[in-house]
């Protein structure tokens, strides 16, 4: 298959960017959508052009590296699916792609489809985290935890950090993310005695790093690759509340 | 011993209302006032279909009610100060939000951002809102005031109501319309939202056809009266 890409191209953070009009010939509809930027990347180098950065790591959809807006969607229509693990069958033969990187103040622009994240890293930093006397792991068994709370932790840990959430809320909002986090601390035992300074401390860095409220669009969860449930902001907004008041 | 993490962006400390989440649920607590008053003006208003004489001994009872205990207009007063204070700090907190969040994507994207969660009602808060407040100014030079009602702010009650609405102002009734369906629209989306932003959310299906039900039965409430003048059933 053959496809026209129109990539956001940036050199630098300070670089105004524009997008630029590719074309990409004998496409698999095997490929995946990162295989695909990299046979337009070989060929780019070839001819002594730039190739399109973008990040990618594991490329088998838990890490969070890779992630642009394909069509004005945060990794592509495909739901519940990292940019690395869309494929080219859902797309159609001479289909026009935009590509364009994550858009947020606090995820400043890198270079071409790359941006900064560091953001994301802060707020974890501020709290989410359990402060335990590090040694060797205790048997398993130690605290109880009870099936229905564990599920629901582990629905919410299992965020990957992509910044999806950021890219597709149109107030650029990191409730999503922050509100995994908290979620997944506050309904365990081990995260009981940080519960409401880590609920206090991860909204106010998330305020302070820019992004925007959240207004219950419902958009992150919508193109969150891990399905990461909207309660989690309700849990999140509770969690705060809760803290504020004391 | 362990340390804190220093984080290169200090965590702003401007109290509650200057974050995010404060604001948020200030904007939940002044609507629900707000939707409190909705069904109270809603009732109120049906009872012009019991005739201009209940209807006018109503608004009657509205400033005198408590007497003679209470000065007249004692509830009516109180009313007044809690629906503008909820009024301005509603509007405060979404226009702090609303430029919280243009500032967060300062660059746009070129693709249409396509919707992924559906959900029309959500996409009309902040014009509709703005729709909203028009209509309260309007509603209240028309209805209350009388400066633009016909019959002037010295007749009763339910003759400002039939004069304004008069087949003649077919433009006042599409107007009152047009806002009723955008007030219809803000809290479809604002009462499941009030109960996220306060952590009381759970069972979204059931909630939004909760919110779904609740706007649209007063928003029929509404329009029934304007309707009723215009097709002639009050007059």
């Amino acid at each position: 298959m053959n496809l026209t890409l129109k990539i956001w191209r940036q050199n630098g953070p300070a670089d105004r960017g524009r997008m630029v009009t590719y074309r990409v010939e004998d496409v698999s509809p095997d490929m995946s959508f990162l295989e695909m930027l990299d046979v337009l990347n070989e060929r780019l180098i070839l001819e002594g052009d730039d190739p399109v950065a973008f990040d990618h790591d594991c490329r088998e959809g838990i890490c969070g590296m890779c992630g642009m807006v394909i069509n004005g969607v945060a990794h592509g229509e495909q739901r519940a699916t990292t940019t690395c693990q869309l494929h080219m069958r859902h797309f159609e033969d001479g289909a026009v792609v935009t590509i364009e990187p994550w858009r947020a103040a606090p995820f400043p622009v890198v270079k071409d489809l790359v941006v900064d994240r560091s953001s994301f890293d802060r707020i974890i930093q501020a709290g989410g985290f359990i402060s335990v006397p590090a040694g060797s792991a205790p048997d398993a068994h130690a605290i109880p935890v009870p099936k229905d709370d564990a599920d629901a932790a582990f629905d919410a840990a299992t965020c990957i950090g992509c910044g999806a959430c950021v890219a597709a809320c149109p107030n650029g909002s990191a409730s999503l993310f922050t509100a995994a986090k908290i979620t997944h601390l506050s309904l365990l035992p081990q995260g009981q005695p940080e519960r409401a300074s880590r609920a206090k401390a991860m909204v106010e860095q998330m305020d302070a790093e820019g992004f925007g409220g959240c207004t219950n669009t419902g958009e992150c969860t919508a193109v969150c690759p891990k399905g990461i449930p909207l309660d989690t902001i309700a849990r999140m907004n509770a969690e705060f509340l809760k803290a504020s008041s004391k | 011993m362990a340390t804190a993490p220093t984080l290169p962006h200090a965590a702003h400390k401007g109290g509650f209302y200057a974050s995010s989440n404060g604001k948020k649920a200030l904007m939940a607590v002044t609507g629900a006032v707000l939707v409190l008053f909705l069904v109270g003006h809603m009732l109120g208003n049906l009872k012009i279909f019991l005739g201009a004489g209940s209807f006018n001994h109503y608004a009657e009872w509205l400033r005198t009610v408590g007497s003679p205990a209470l000065p007249n207009r004692t509830l009516l007063t109180i009313a007044e100060i809690v629906l503008a204070l909820a009024v301005v700090l509603h509007m405060w907190s979404a226009v702090s939000l609303a430029r919280r969040a243009a500032k967060a994507r300062p660059v746009k994207y070129a693709a249409k951002r396509k919707s992924q969660a559906g959900g029309y009602a959500t996409h009309t808060m902040r014009y509709g809102g703005v729709i909203i407040l028009l209509f309260v100014i309007w509603h209240l030079l028309d209805l209350t005031f009388g400066v633009v009602n016909p019959k002037g702010g010295d007749a009763t009650p339910y003759d400002r109501v039939v004069a304004g609405f008069d087949p003649s102002r077919w433009w006042v009734t599409v107007f009152y319309l047009v806002a009723m369906v955008m007030v219809g629209l803000h809290l479809r989306h604002g009462l499941w939202s009030a109960l996220q932003t306060l952590g009381l959310a759970h069972r979204y299906a059931a909630l939004k056809a909760g919110s779904a039900v609740i706007a649209t039965v007063l928003v029929l409430g509404f329009v029934a009266v304007p309707i009723a003048v215009m097709i002639g059933a009050v007059k």
